[in-house]
């Protein structure tokens, strides 16, 4: 078949999302990016893999999102010379994916591209490639030297303060490198890759039902959303799809996440301005809907509740009213907290204008999710692609244009009124039926692509199975790494007391990017 | 301001009981005497490191700190500094990339310090295990005197290890 928006052979992949996969040789692999940017289309992963043991060298795989549909582009590469042109310059966000997939697997931009490592620190030598099939998994080096080229700026009164990778609050690890004059942001430098525990090896060679659990656990806190794009990877490899019942508990299940997420972060924004009665609001809220999820589903943050084939918990008719009534009276007290929120001047004065990401800069980076729809991009998988449940549920997007902290604080309430709406809808009308079916064996080298709308943003799962029904190379793909870098230009010319606001704004992923 | 008043009277006060400590969650014998750790049960600074956690353990450490568990009211409160800290407070699996920072700042944080171990990973490595990027459990890395299992744990169960190690099973 053509893809409607490029003169382009394409092969449909089976699944949930309209996904097509093709072939080109490096030498079109420019050409193809600048004709998709031309077209709007973006960039939503970048990765590599190892197919030696097919003798078919290396590849490098693109993922880009179409108005009609993902387009997984494979890029064969000879064994001898694994060399690609890079396209960072096309697609900003490639760079970081770029140079992670030369540290794990060798495979590199040609020369003109950035060649600094990200995700080698010192835990492996240079020239050792994690992710190459040769390559055993519990091979331990001796931790060597980490030196990695930060940007040096220079000038009267300007100077650098690191912090990280422990962090003062409860964070993830992760370097930044600011450089300052008096207390204003010069430049921000990010250096990931500390929380690397070799996710994508672990998942090589894993059953597919395994891999649910891992899946689940590439970043907790959006478990519902990595589980999901798993399942339908898996569902999508193996040619089954789940019973109504299950892809409409998904939604609920995906939902609640939602809000739990955004609650919490509305109550953290509160706090990192002094009101900490927002956040013991806000985290009171969370919690009633935390341990409501541990009633209905078993657990706090729905870990495991979706299994490749449905979900692993029914809800049922009496808990169903529960968890209606419950959200009823969240609901209510999210109301008063908006307007205390917006009438509170010393919250709104540090709010708005803070850590702005103009809709242009967001559009030319490829910001994605909950940020970008802060800075006018009103993109959404669910409103896009109208994936199941979502098609007949008629979701609406979010959207503010000023791409601040209180564009982002304010997309965040949009967000858990919506979801809420969205609950009121699937709750009471759960299709009746099974909430699993059996999932046959997938053949060897079958594909598939997961694509959830998680809170975040965009996750996305490709997957590729082996004999066995195993994992031959699974790649997870967080929005953050799309939105790492663009928190970089939203704290410029920001003061220093503002960074932990601005990062909370954006709340990224550490884990999800470092894998 | 009105509304905002009335919302704290209408909340009232949600903070239930705190648990009770399990011995069982030691993982090795207590190393301080009953003195210390009298002081360290009135005011205790707790400095928490993520050590290569993927993020579920935090939430719960978060969660801590909302009006139901609220933390403070038992004397303890987060260090920003882990040269303020009493007790270092740690998730895992230790990656290979924070294992040098958390030997670091296990050694900045001065003596008599206590160490729990937070999470299935935290105690064992968990679904990550040990690898070529992964040091695997806590212990592997630094001493931990208690390990809290879960995926995560609850609230509840972080503060009964926290409780755990600064209680004094040989005085009672």
């Amino acid at each position: 078949m053509r893809l409607s928006e490029l003169p382009l052979e394409v092969e449909a992949l089976p699944g949930a999302m309209p996904a097509f996969r093709v072939t080109i040789p490096a030498t079109e692999l420019r050409e193809l990016c600048e004709q998709a940017r031309a077209r709007k289309a973006r960039l939503v992963a970048l990765w590599g893999s190892d197919e030696t043991r097919r003798g078919d060298g290396y590849a490098l795989h693109l993922a880009l999102a179409f108005p009609s549909g993902l387009l997984w582009t494979e890029v064969p590469l000879p064994e001898a010379e694994p060399v690609y042109p890079g396209v960072a310059d096309i697609y900003p966000a490639a760079n970081r994916m770029q140079r992670a997939t030369a540290d794990l697997l060798g495979i590199a931009p040609s020369a003109d591209a950035d060649q600094r490592k990200w995700l080698r620190h010192g835990a492996w030598p240079e020239g050792v490639f994690p992710l190459r099939k040769d390559f055993d998994a519990a091979h331990r080096s001796e931790p060597g030297e980490d030196r990695y080229p930060f940007v040096p700026v220079e000038g009267e009164g300007v100077h650098e303060i690191p912090v990280g990778p422990v962090h003062a609050g409860t964070i993830e690890p992760g370097h930044f490198r600011f450089s300052i004059v008096g207390e204003k942001i010069l430049r921000l430098e990010e250096r990931l890759g500390y929380k690397h525990k070799g996710i994508e090896k672990r998942f090589e060679g894993m059953s597919l039902e395994e891999g649910a659990k891992l899946a689940g656990r590439v970043s907790g806190d959006s478990a519902v959303a990595y589980a999901w794009a798993y399942a339908m990877a898996v569902e999508g490899a193996a040619g089954c799809e789940p019973p109504a019942r299950a892809l409409a508990l998904r939604g609920v299940l995906l939902e609640l996440e939602r809000i739990a997420n955004h609650l919490g972060d509305l109550g953290y924004l509160g706090n990192d301005v002094a009101l900490s009665f927002g956040f013991f609001q806000f985290w009171r809220l969370k919690e009633d809907l935390l341990r409501t999820n541990a009633r209905l589903f078993g657990h706090r943050y729905l870990m495991d509740a979706i299994v490749p084939g449905g979900v692993a918990t029914d809800l049922e008719q009496h808990k169903a009213d529960e968890l209606l009534e419950h959200l009823a009276n969240i609901e209510c007290e999210v109301v008063t907290l908006r307007s205390i929120y917006d009438e509170h001047a010393g919250t709104q004065d540090r709010f708005i204008m803070t850590g702005q990401v103009l809709p242009e800069l967001a559009e030319r980076m490829g910001l994605t999710g909950l940020a970008a729809r802060a800075s006018g991009i009103a993109r959404d998988l669910r409103v896009d692609y109208a994936f199941p449940p979502y098609r007949a549920l008629d979701p609406r997007a979010a959207s503010h244009t000023r791409g601040d902290v209180a564009a982002r604080a304010s997309v965040r309430f949009d967000e858990v009124f919506e979801s809420m709406r969205l609950l009121r809808s699937l709750v009471p009308q759960l299709p009746a039926g099974e909430i699993r079916y059996p999932l046959e064996e997938p053949a060897p080298g079958a594909r598939g692509v997961g694509w959830v709308e998680g809170w975040r943003g965009e996750v996305f799962v490709a997957l590729e199975t082996e004999e066995g029904g195993r994992v031959h190379r699974l790649h997870p793909h967080d929005p953050s790494w799309q939105n790492w870098p663009l928190l970089e230009h939203a704290v410029h010319n920001n003061i220093i007391p503002d960074f932990p606001l601005i990062n909370k704004s954006f709340n990224l992923s550490y884990s999800g990017v470092d894998l | 301001m009105y509304q905002l008043l009335k919302q704290v009277a209408e909340t009232g006060i949600v903070t239930e009981r705190p648990p009770q400590p399990d011995e069982a969650l030691r993982t090795i014998e207590q190393r301080l005497g009953g003195a210390i750790l009298a002081h360290f049960g009135r005011a205790l600074a707790i400095r928490h490191i993520d050590a290569g956690s993927c993020n579920g353990c935090e939430l719960e450490i978060h969660a801590m700190n909302s009006p139901y568990y609220n933390l403070e009211r038992l004397g303890m409160r987060f260090a920003a500094s882990p040269r303020h800290a009493d007790l270092l407070l740690v998730t895992g699996p230790v990656s290979r990339n924070m294992q040098v920072a958390l030997r670091r700042t296990w050694e900045a944080t001065p003596d008599p310090k206590l160490v729990v171990a937070i999470g299935d990973c935290g105690c064992s490595g968990g679904i990550f295990g040990e690898s070529y990027a992964s040091c695997g459990r806590v212990s592997n890395v630094i001493p931990v005197d208690v390990a809290v299992p879960g995926c995560p744990p609850a609230p509840i169960a972080i503060m009964q290890g926290i409780l755990t190690a600064i209680s004094d099973a040989r005085g009672r």
